[in-house]
């Protein structure tokens, strides 16, 4: 059996260090099998968060030399990523506050959450209350739903992390808020429901501010879910955006009708045809 | 001693399908409630489940209704489930399914455009409502999404160690902050456990480190019974290589969408041993199996199911008698393998594209192993053996109300019993979540407007917070929790495991008797902040718990049945053991209490109903 050298972060909100830890790594081990490991042996007060190891809940999100990346997600035996000459260094993520070790504060991701409006669906289609959405109608937001919160995108994102646009106050300074690539696709998934009448346009650029992002793609990079968050997600939404606030004739139409007219006339759109196979 | 206050009408402990369920009804009611959970909002078990949720909604068979899925139930718990919950479970699963996508859940669509249903083991007609394989996260994030925005407080990462009382009744619970150690007493009219299983008692488990059985021993601790613990379900198919990934879980729809299990010959072991009250349903022949999975005919009639997909207590036993006699896959398994299956479609339609199929059908499971195994399984065999996933033992509570016989005390989802008897079929724990979950939010919300607050008592208080900090504080005591819950589970695995003997299981009783002692003197460093030695140290305490209740409940069921296979009795004995469920409870001197009780008669029209489904025959001859 291999060893390595895990570089952990220890500490807490008084400041922490770097600290080495060796592992014995067998075959198909990932990341978190090795601080499960240390834990048991080594540092039984080293704290991170798990469920599901197996990509499932996105509990174990941290940056692995340098990389956000689901631990349990994460194999020893790749290369991408590691090198078991060189220690392999483990850290939480950094663009949330500090609570020990591994584990952040990402209480602010829910707040952010909270802010979204829920889901409002159309009056039933059938008389027993039900609806008919096509599979090609829900294949496009069920790639959003596949979301599992991770944070991992809103680590990676530099509005986030470099310019802390988290809507508080940063060395005496109010910063506006930025939902993050997360929340934009929690967004994506309502305004393309097929069933939605909710109308969200508003709260994406005042509130929200999606105008904030630049597109990097950064986000989209990192994401273990594979969503394409920038391409399906943020950029149809900025187009939608653009559309209602600086298209002229958009525009005319809501001063006229207001926003209520729009989700009237979404209500009454005759459903999709249903394809069948 | 020092600790916050918070009051709720209603306390829900657990925030999974179950305890989410709970928590809108109970808001809904219009009173105040406090939702609390071990870890983030999101990320319990449920989140995890894959294959669906069964409800008899008939979109894709006409012919099913709920009848037809009570009967299932019953037959897969092998009548010693609670007949009344199976009931109200079948007639109510279709609404709770449809108020989901009403709450805004994208399900996969039948060609025109109603939620599309899945074949799962047991259940007669395609049942499942799913999400590919990913059916949990689409149910858990919808429900927090809906609720989020009824009022309720969210205590996450707070985790709940003792339940409080005012003289019979319960009057709160008393819990610590994950992150800073610090306690919190929740004052409440009612509380809803809806903590989740067991898993965490075994060594091979699909389970997270949350299922430690803390509801199993919160209510068994504060005087409440629990039923049928020896009832512990294996699924089938988990991974078995590499070690590191042991135990995970590869989804019946696996199964479902027309994978076929084999031995090291090749051989489609299935086939061999077909129990006789499933042969009138199963295929014999390959090729029914797979017109089954399309939901086609078979020489005039309705094509029937393959023996892959049986009852997950028998084709576990399968898997086991496989390997035992020599003819497991490289790392004790067996294989599981997509292709025969895409061949015969190839064969029928040749533009069939496999890799496609299998990556749009089983999506999380072609990212697991490829990930974290390194197969393909587009192309390649799986090895999948038993893993411990489920536990149909728990909380003994009414079935129409959830209260269990604690006033003020209610318990739903996989913490509850009843529902499952002796075992579960897939799909039905998250339909039973959302049944029995509305419910107990329902009937806790009203017990909490009938009644005034009880009393929370300081020297209860101050005893759990000395027991709590003496795993930190006192200096004697040397041991390592984490050995001492890895003995545990190897315990329970080698002897209180899938087959099971008498003197085997004695010999666990003494050693966990033996835990006990070690767990008392279990240490973690000195350190409140999110310190998970600590918290498993108090985990072991529900560990013990629950692994006594299961070893002396499978000692005194002295028959195999569901979940519970004795090899020293093999088979059913149901003149003692058919009408009677295990129950256990805390004695006045502290020790663990057995005794049998008899299964109310189930009423006339019920009896006629599984009648109808089985040609002719009552439950009596079937079971
Ligand atoms: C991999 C996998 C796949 C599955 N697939 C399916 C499927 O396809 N269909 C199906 O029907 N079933 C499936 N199941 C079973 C099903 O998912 C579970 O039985 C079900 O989700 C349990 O839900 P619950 O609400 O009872 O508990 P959980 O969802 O486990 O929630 C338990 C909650 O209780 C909290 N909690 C526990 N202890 C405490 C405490 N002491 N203090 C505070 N909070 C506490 C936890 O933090 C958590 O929030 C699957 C299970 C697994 C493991
Ligand atoms: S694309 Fe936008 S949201 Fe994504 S990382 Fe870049 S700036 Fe952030
Ligand atoms: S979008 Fe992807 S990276 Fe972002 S939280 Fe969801 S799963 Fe994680
Ligand atoms: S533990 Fe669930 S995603 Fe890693």
């Amino acid at each position: 059996m291999a060893q390595a050298t895990f570089r952990i972060w220890r500490g807490d909100q008084n400041g922490g260090a770097f600290r080495d830890y060796t592992a014995e790594v067998g075959e198909g081990m990932v990341v978190l099998d090795c601080i499960h490991q240390i834990q048991a042996t080594q540092a039984p007060d080293l704290a991170c968060r798990w469920n599901c190891k197996a990509g499932k809940c996105g509990s174990c999100s941290a940056e692995i030399n340098g990389r956000p990346r689901l631990m349990c997600m994460t194999r020893l035996d790749d290369r991408r990523f590691i090198d078991l000459r060189e220690p392999i260094i483990v850290e939480p993520m950094r663009t949330f506050p500090h609570i020990k070790d591994l584990v952040t504060d990402v209480s602010w991701n829910y707040k952010v959450n909270r802010m979204i409006p829920k889901f409002q669906p159309r009056k039933p289609d059938a008389a027993d209350g039900t609806w008919r959405m096509s599979q090609a109608e829900v294949d496009r937001i069920q790639e959003f739903r596949k979301c599992i919160e991770c944070f991992l995108c809103q680590d990676t994102c530099h509005v986030l992390r470099d310019h802390r646009m988290m809507g508080d106050t940063v060395d005496g300074e109010l910063r506006e808020l930025f939902g993050g690539p997360r929340f934009m696709i929690r967004v994506a998934s309502l305004e393309m429901h097929p069933l939605d009448i909710g109308d969200r346009l508003q709260l994406l650029k005042d509130t929200l501010n999606i105008g904030l992002c630049n597109i990097t793609k950064c986000c989209t990079e990192v994401c273990p879910e594979h969503i394409h968050i920038t391409d399906n997600g943020i950029i149809p939404l900025k187009e939608r955006v653009v559309d209602r606030f600086y298209d002229p004739l958009m525009w005319l139409w809501h001063r006229i009708f207001g926003d209520r007219a729009s989700r009237e006339s979404a209500q009454n759109r005759t459903p999709l045809p249903v394809v069948s196979s | 001693m020092d600790y916050e206050t918070h009051e709720h009408d209603v306390l829900v402990i657990g925030a999974g399908g179950a305890g989410l369920r709970a928590a809108i009804e109970a808001s809904a009611a219009g009173v105040s409630v406090g939702l609390v959970c071990k870890s983030l909002l999101g990320k319990a078990h449920t989140v995890m489940a894959e294959g669906g949720i069964a409800a008899a909604l008939a979109n894709v068979d006409r012919r099913d209704s709920w009848q037809v899925h009570f009967a299932d139930t019953m037959r897969g718990g092998q009548y010693v489930n609670n007949w009344r919950m199976a009931q109200i479970h079948a007639q109510e699963a279709p609404d709770r399914v449809r108020e989901l996508e009403a709450w805004g859940a994208v399900f996969d669509r039948t060609p025109d455009g109603r939620i599309l249903q899945r074949n799962f083991g047991g259940h007669k007609f395609p049942r499942l409502a799913h999400v590919g394989d990913r059916t949990g996260l689409e149910m858990i994030r919808t429900l927090q999404d809906h609720g989020i925005h009824l009022g309720m407080s969210v205590y996450m990462e707070c985790t709940i160690i003792r339940l409080l009382k005012d003289g019979d009744r319960v009057s709160g619970a008393f819990g610590y902050w994950r992150d800073r150690g610090r306690f919190v007493v929740f004052q409440a009219k009612a509380v809803v456990l809806a903590t989740g299983g067991i898993g965490k008692a075994y060594k091979i488990t699909s389970n997270s480190w949350e299922y430690t059985g803390d509801g199993h021993s919160l209510a068994y601790h504060a005087g409440a019974e629990l039923i049928d613990m020896e009832f512990v379900q294996f699924h089938p198919t988990g991974m078995v290589w590499p070690p590191s990934v042991r135990g995970i879980l590869v989804t019946e729809g696996v199964r479902g969408e027309g994978g076929c299990l084999r031995n090291s010959e090749g051989k489609r072991f299935m086939f061999d041993e077909i129990p006789e009250s499933y042969k009138a349903q199963t295929a014999d022949n390959e090729e029914e199996g797979f017109l089954y999975v399309l939901a086609e005919k078979y020489q005039g009639r309705d094509a029937r199911r393959p023996p892959e997909l049986l009852t997950r207590d028998h084709v576990a036993r399968c898997i086991v008698r496989e390997v035992k006699q020599g003819r497991g896959s490289p790392h004790g398994g067996v294989f599981l393998e997509l292709d025969s299956f895409a061949r015969w479609m190839k064969g029928r339609n040749p533009s069939f594209n496999a890799a496609e199929h299998w990556k749009k059908k089983l999506p999380s499971m072609y990212h697991q192993f490829k990930e974290l195994g390194n197969v393909d399984i587009t192309r390649q065999p799986m090895e999948v053996g038993p893993t411990t996933h489920y536990v149909m033992g728990g909380v003994r509570v009414d079935a129409d109300t959830q209260m269990s016989c604690v006033p003020g005390l209610f318990a739903c989802g996989e913490c509850a019993a009843g529902i499952n008897g002796a075992n579960r079929l897939g799909g039905n724990s998250l339909s039973d979540l959302l049944v029995l979950g509305k419910r107990a939010g329902e009937f806790a919300a009203k017990y909490a407007k009938e009644h005034s607050a009880g009393q929370v008592h300081a020297d209860q208080v101050e005893e759990a917070a000395r027991w709590a900090l003496s795993f930190i504080d006192e200096p004697q005591g040397d041991e390592n929790p984490y050995k001492v819950q890895a003995d545990l589970q190897e315990t329970m695995q080698d002897l209180v495991g899938i087959v099971r003997r008498e003197d085997e299981m004695l010999r666990a009783l003494d050693i966990i008797g033996q835990l006990w002692e070690r767990a008392r003197k279990a240490r973690a460093p000195i350190n409140r902040e999110y310190n998970p030695g600590w918290h498993t140290c108090m985990d072991l305490y529900n560990l013990l718990t629950v692994a006594e209740a299961i070893t002396r409940s499978a000692l005194e069921r002295k028959e195999s049945r569901g979940g519970q296979f004795r090899d020293d009795y093999p088979h059913k004995d149901t003149p003692r053991f058919g009408k009677v469920n295990g129950v256990v409870w805390k004695g006045p001197d502290g020790r663990m209490q057995f005794r049998w009780e008899p299964i109310p008669e189930m009423p006339a029209e019920l009896k006629e109903i599984i009648r109808e489904q089985n040609q002719g025959k009552l439950p009596e001859e079937l079971m």
